[in-house]
């Protein structure tokens, strides 16, 4: 049965998600952050991608939203002026409409195009047999070396420039 | 249940994420609607991994995760630096600028 | 389960690797270097950014593809590159004595660009959507921290906020484009996915992914509607890294917009050719518009590039070995022209200040009658005056347009190549025709920027009067 948990998470994380954008204060987002990304964690184990869930958990409801919180809670930076200023005036309704028109189309052509199946070797079956873990791990380090090795350049250049913008300076 | 259900799902987070970060003014917020569309574009991998019978979507996530981390940690050094200069974070308080 | 490595051939990515080896290296020498010597570091780059132009002219002329075509070394690829490797160098060139007369002399700075550098030759080279996803990222995110690099100057971390929010925002569309391009064809490899087109040519999932995509990067390449973070990131930024970003960013972005749709989606050219059509109308008119009202030089050369990328998605439109050959000989043109005109606003600047408005520049000719002269050369070089690599860039587009059937297209074009003359021309008279403005008293120029913009002169006088040698190479073509 999987109808039932999809639906229920579902309807978090869309819950979730609009608190993100309409909260006044930046705390509760990112607490309703943390809602739909665990929402979404346990979308992946339905998708039988639990490896994928755990590091969700881990890496984004673990890592990334505390350094959020950290952030928040070092700026204090309080609410929004209520009322709409300049251009934010009649940004704001085409900003919904666009969302909305977005929403529609990707709905219309979802309604009309059967998904091409797969005949992969990666059946949930299959995955839930060798484990997804092992599975994405043999495929990063095989087919998808160079990306792998892209990232870990990533994570360095952050790393380079998260310092030089915080040093102290000379 | 079908593929199409969590594809769907993705769209709506998608637009919302998008739409948050069109209609707020506050980088912090904005931030957290471009993550939120970051996961709507994770979850249509997920489930188009599945449909496809594939490990590639899943692969893609996992990198993915990588590049978010990597983004948020140099977005909120830049939010931070600034804020300490100015003592403030509202888009619209950023004023040396003009659009 | 066994494993089974794909082709590791490293040479193909031969240049992105000596680059950012060459990084890896700045960055360990950083930590021994003391202060008044980090310019040496500059120094190392620009030896590493030699190296890496040798690789790649020793892998010219014998294309091969690596890691389960991922990265191919195609001469469509290694022309990008070179271009990318020499923008690279005269930016740093530039930044030796930028950075010290802001204060931001440190290292990290060569590192930064450096490891841009190497994702913007990966993003060039790149024949799968996730490489060209995580290449985006590893030249955006160095750029976002550059542009904010200046801590001390409020608008320069402005400039960083904007530039990442919108950089961040266009990637997420980006990424999406590329999910659905994936649910369509089951791949994200560029070939496989022209493959599977092939068979199925009725795709909707694909349709839309493509329409992501193509948002993804008309924020990069700064096409209208989607351009308007240019001129706030570009007036912001300090001036050598906006120079760096103008032409390094477009360069590797179309490069990987050219093979995404060519390569990937030809089938469905009659389609995005009308839309990107129209959108290269939008794109060079609201440019050239929006750059005829502009007092601030960094900010006309904002909207100055907005323009070139609309002349250059002509050609995109265009299709074809001309409209490709026109598009990489315009990139070369365009990087060597735009570093020199950066390049000479910042020889003039005294200090931390900046002839940032056009009045500003008033008299300049006469206490600098080289520097002006030079100036003068890039601005008739970008309005496409001949016989410089400017017009011979927008010659070779016009009529690959024209070739094709997009006449039409071609005209609107040349007309806009008229519009822009006035504002190009404006400095000029500006430096020849006026008194030198009070507060602005002669001063040294420093060598090696001076030393960069007689490097970018000779390139775009020998492009223009002897394009030849740079048009055979430009015919290389993809490796499919």
């Amino acid at each position: 049965m999987e109808s039932i948990p999809f639906y229920f998470l579902a309807a978090l994380a869309v819950l979730a998600a609009l608190g993100v954008v309409v909260m006044r204060d930046p705390v509760y987002s990112a607490l309703a952050l943390a809602v739909v990304l665990t929402a979404l964690a346990g979308l992946y184990v339905l998708l039988s991608a639990p490896f994928l869930a755990a590091a969700q958990v881990m890496i984004y409801a673990g890592a990334i939203l505390i350094l959020f919180v950290f952030v928040i809670m070092l700026l204090s930076p309080g609410r929004e002026g209520d009322a709409p200023r300049g251009a934010l005036k009649w940004q704001r309704p085409l900003a919904v409409i666009f969302g909305g028109a977005l929403v529609a189309q990707l709905a219309l052509v979802l309604l009309m195009t059967i998904l091409p199946t797969g005949r992969g070797l990666y059946t949930p079956e299959y995955l839930a047999q060798i484990g997804s873990t092992q599975a994405v791990g043999a495929a990063l380090f095989t087919d998808y070396l160079l990306p792998f090795e892209i990232t870990s350049l990533l994570l360095l250049v952050a790393m380079v420039g998260v310092i030089v913008l915080a040093k102290k300076k000379s | 249940m079908t593929v199409n259900h969590y594809i769907f799902l993705s769209a709506i987070l998608f637009s919302i994420g998008a739409v948050g970060v069109l209609i707020r003014r506050n980088p912090l917020i904005m931030f957290m609607g471009i993550e939120l569309m970051l996961n709507a574009a994770n979850l249509a991998f997920v489930a188009f991994s599945r449909q496809l019978q594939s490990i590639d979507g899943q692969v893609f996530v996992f990198l993915i995760l990588a590049v978010a981390a990597a983004e948020v940690a140099v977005g909120l050094a830049i939010i931070v630096a600034l804020f300490r200069t100015r003592q403030t974070v509202n888009v619209d308080d950023v004023n040396a600028l003009k659009g | 389960m066994s494993l089974s490595v794909p082709d590791l051939n490293f040479r193909v990515i031969a240049p992105a690797l000596i680059v950012a080896l060459t990084a890896l290296i700045v960055l360990l020498a950083e930590l021994v270097t003391p202060a008044p010597r980090k310019r040496w570091l500059g120094v190392l780059g620009l030896i590493g950014l030699l190296i890496a132009a040798g690789a790649t002219v020793g892998l010219w002329g014998a294309p091969a593809s690596a890691f389960g075509g991922m990265v191919v070394a195609d001469n469509f690829g290694l022309f990008l590159t070179l271009v990318i490797l020499l923008g690279a160098a005269l930016s740093i060139l530039l930044a030796l004595d930028f950075v010290r007369a802001h204060r931001v002399d440190q290292g990290e700075y060569y590192v930064l660009v450096l490891f841009a550098v190497v994702g913007m030759i990966l993003m060039a080279t790149a024949t799968d959507l996730i490489v060209i996803f995580l290449a985006l990222e590893l030249l955006s995110l160095p750029l976002y921290i550059l542009a904010a690099f200046k801590r001390a100057d409020a608008r320069s971390l402005e400039a960083g906020l904007k530039y990442f929010l919108l950089g961040a925002f266009s990637s997420a569309f980006f990424l999406y484009g590329i999910a659905f391009i994936f649910g369509g064809t089951g791949t994200t490899n560029l070939m496989k996915i022209a493959d599977a087109l092939a068979k199925n040519p009725r795709n909707d999932l694909l349709l839309v992914g493509a329409g992501l995509l193509l948002v993804g990067f008309a924020f990069k390449v700064a096409l209208v509607p989607f351009h308007w973070w240019t001129p706030d990131v570009y007036d912001g930024a300090p001036t050598a890294v906006t120079a760096f970003m103008s032409v390094g960013v477009k360069a590797a972005a179309f490069g990987a917009f050219f093979r995404a749709f060519l390569v990937a989606l030809p089938a469905f050219a009659f389609d995005w050719r009308i839309v990107l059509a129209a959108l290269a109308v939008l794109t060079m008119t609201l440019g050239n518009v929006a750059a005829l009202l502009q007092s601030n030089v960094k900010r006309m050369l904002a909207y100055s590039s907005i323009a070139h990328a609309g002349y250059i998605l002509i050609a995109l439109v265009a299709m074809g070995a001309s409209g490709l050959s026109s598009a990489l000989f315009y990139l070369l043109a365009y990087t060597l022209t735009n570093l020199g005109a950066f390049g000479a606003v910042i020889a003039l600047s005294d200090g931390e200040r900046e002839r940032l408005e056009i009045r500003d520049w008033g008299g300049a000719a006469r206490q600098y009658p080289f520097i002006a002269a030079m100036f003068a050369i890039f601005m008739l070089s970008l309005a496409g005056f001949p016989p410089l690599a400017g017009f011979t860039g927008k010659f070779l587009i016009f009529s690959a347009a024209v070739e094709t059937g997009w006449a039409w297209l071609a005209v609107i074009g040349v007309l806009n190549s008229l519009v822009s003359a006035y504002f190009y021309l404006r400095p000029i008279v500006q430096m020849y025709m006026s008194e030198p403005v009070p507060g602005w008293d002669r001063i040294r120029v420093a060598p090696l920027v001076a030393l960069a913009l007689v490097l970018a002169l000779i390139g775009v006088i020998a492009l223009g009067l002897y394009p030849t040698p740079a048009i055979v190479m430009a015919t290389g073509g993809f490796l499919r």
